[in-house]
């Protein structure tokens, strides 16, 4: 039998806190939850423009007397209880402070917020805030694994961080090269993790870690690194 | 194939369907060519499918993953005719959500009605009851408001137009923030919207007994008839959804606790809808018809009770013909 890379690969299940839904195409979408802090952000901003508005609002109408008064009222009414929901609904899931932040809400199945959903999460707003500060919407945030507070879970939605491009790693050069023995799916994608990653990892630590397949490669630990990115250029295949 | 195959293959197709994304989530393209659209996104999902399944690189994967799931957003996302939905759910959907859910509406009631119609009895037999749950400068606010002397009627007596738009501002403001406490509280195991039902019942209780008892029973009384009808109507629908939310917390059934809840919520939001739409009624009848004194009391007596017919039948018989069976 070939030695195996396998003693070095993780055989438990990662820690991974990505939410896997299958779509009818039978391929996975993975949402990332976005923790407490990022989402606390997002609405200290949303909270100041809509202070911001309200109060330049409030200087215009003042001037139209009782009128203005009156519309001022509406206007506060709809930026206290509306805001959210329209930004959510109209604008992909983004109030503009999550916007700032990155983040966006979802269905639980991951596909976009319907208004029900949206005008549920924000009203039970109210009750996340009790008894003070957002202390139930805080607890509850910590402890579900996907950090919903209660207006998540009754509106089953999600908030999750918008999907961004990286830029494409350049690989290290060298010399496409055969793996020495077959390898298995998890082992193909390591090699080829381990070569598109080399840019952020440090020298000492590449030479670490290439160093433990030192023997199942058959090479002197010095050699593991180049043989790898050659590996790996061979299963990319050439350009 | 090897990945960089793979990659020269397609590359020109993956860059288009981004492109395509691009303008639609600028909303700049109609829904033309929406087949086509959907033939692109489902053969990305096989290619995200191939490269997972031969093993190509993270970068690869994740690429294809975010345009997968870009594809997909567009794909599900919310194209309503947002007037059609709205009439359709004015005409057969409210109604048919009242009727389905006249347990809870019930109990609501009951309870609202029930503390109202109590405190208001107590009131008028015990006079003096009245202070124990109104504070006394309130009592002669309430007073000064109904005197039979006045003008127009409501929160100032003297009113204009722009006062009539101000309390137009003022009363959807205020009630529609009760009645969206009254419910979100609901999820406290439903004791926040029995507070405020019990609470608000016997508020409007204690003032339409002392009032009636004073005397000022014809102004008070062919004010609040009018707009009652679909403010009182309301805030017991609120109530009602808010007891929905609670009571899938105490007895979820053969579901777990979140996801009785997200069912029970996903029927009360309906309620909610109507509450809203029956408040902007109220506060429209309340700020434009109500505080009006050019017509008698009588008149707005029987307009009133119209107004509680046309809301009663509109529950009952409203959308029959959409039904099912």
């Amino acid at each position: 039998m070939s030695p195996s890379l396998q003693p070095s690969l993780p055989t438990s299940t990662l820690l991974d806190n990505r939410h896997h839904v299958e779509t009818p195409e039978g391929i996975d979408l993975l949402l990332r939850p976005a923790g407490v802090i990022p989402r606390a952000l997002a609405f200290t901003l949303d909270l100041l423009i809509r202070g911001a508005l309200l109060l330049v609002l409030g200087l215009l109408l003042s001037l139209l007397g009782n009128l203005g008064s009156g519309l001022l009222l509406i206007v506060l009414f709809l930026v206290n209880w509306w805001y959210m929901v329209l930004f959510e609904v109209l604008n992909q899931g983004r109030s503009p402070g999550k916007q700032m932040l990155g983040l966006r809400v979802v269905h639980d199945d991951g596909t976009p917020i319907s208004w029900g959903a949206s005008l549920l999460r924000n009203l039970l707003r109210f009750v996340d805030m009790l008894p003070f500060a957002y202390c139930l919407g805080l607890i509850s945030s910590l402890a579900h694994p996907a950090f919903k507070r209660l207006g998540d879970i009754a509106a089953g939605t999600l908030v999750v961080y918008r999907e961004q491009a990286e830029p494409r790693p350049n690989l290290p050069d060298a010399e496409p090269e055969r793996p020495p023995m077959r390898l298995d799916l998890q082992e193909q994608r390591a090699i080829l993790a381990f070569a598109e990653r080399a840019g952020s990892l440090s020298q000492a630590r590449r030479e670490e870690l290439a160093g433990l397949l030192a023997e199942p490669l058959q090479v002197l630990p010095e050699q593991a690194e180049a043989r790898l990115n050659g590996i790996a250029r061979g299963l990319l295949g050439a350009s | 194939m090897k990945q960089q195959q793979f990659e020269q293959q397609w590359q020109d197709d993956w860059a288009q369907f981004e492109q395509r994304l691009v303008q639609l989530e600028r909303r700049k393209t109609e829904d033309q060519g929406q087949n086509s659209y959907c033939a692109e996104y489902r053969r990305l999902c096989q290619h995200l499918a191939l490269a997972q399944e031969r093993g190509y690189s993270s970068h690869l994967i994740e690429r294809l993953q975010q345009l997968a799931q870009r594809g997909h957003q567009q794909l599900y996302r919310q194209r309503s005719q947002l007037g059609g939905q709205l009439l359709a759910f004015l005409f057969s959907g409210l109604p048919q959500t009242i009727r389905q859910q006249w347990r809870s509406i019930a109990v609501a009631s009951l309870l609202f009605y029930g503390s109202l119609i109590g405190m208001g009895v107590l009131v008028y037999l015990f006079p003096e009851l009245v202070y124990s749950v109104v504070d006394p400068e309130q009592v002669e606010q309430m007073e000064s408001m109904y005197d039979p002397e006045a003008r127009r009627l409501g929160h100032f007596s003297e009113r204009n137009s722009g006062d009539d738009w101000q309390m137009f501002g003022f009363y959807i403001m205020n009630n529609i923030g009760i009645a969206f406490q009254t419910f979100a509280s609901g999820l406290l195991f439903g004791l926040g919207s029995l507070f405020f039902l019990f609470f608000n019942g016997l508020m409007i209780g204690a003032v339409a007994g002392h009032l009636s008892e004073i005397g000022y029973g014809s102004t008070f009384w062919s004010f609040v008839i009018g707009h009652g009808a679909f403010e009182l109507t309301a805030i017991t629908f609120a109530g009602a959804a808010g007891l929905q939310l609670g009571w899938a917390l105490l007895a979820p059934g053969r579901h777990s606790r979140s996801e009785a809840l997200r069912l029970a919520a996903a029927e009360a939001v309906k309620l909610v809808a109507g509450v809203i739409l029956f408040l902007l009624i109220a506060a429209f009848i309340e700020a434009y018809w109500s505080s009006m004194t050019y017509t008698s009391a009588q008149v707005k007596l029987v307009v009133g009770a119209a107004l509680w017919l046309l809301v009663a039948s509109y529950c009952i018989f409203a959308g029959r013909q959409h039904a099912p069976d």
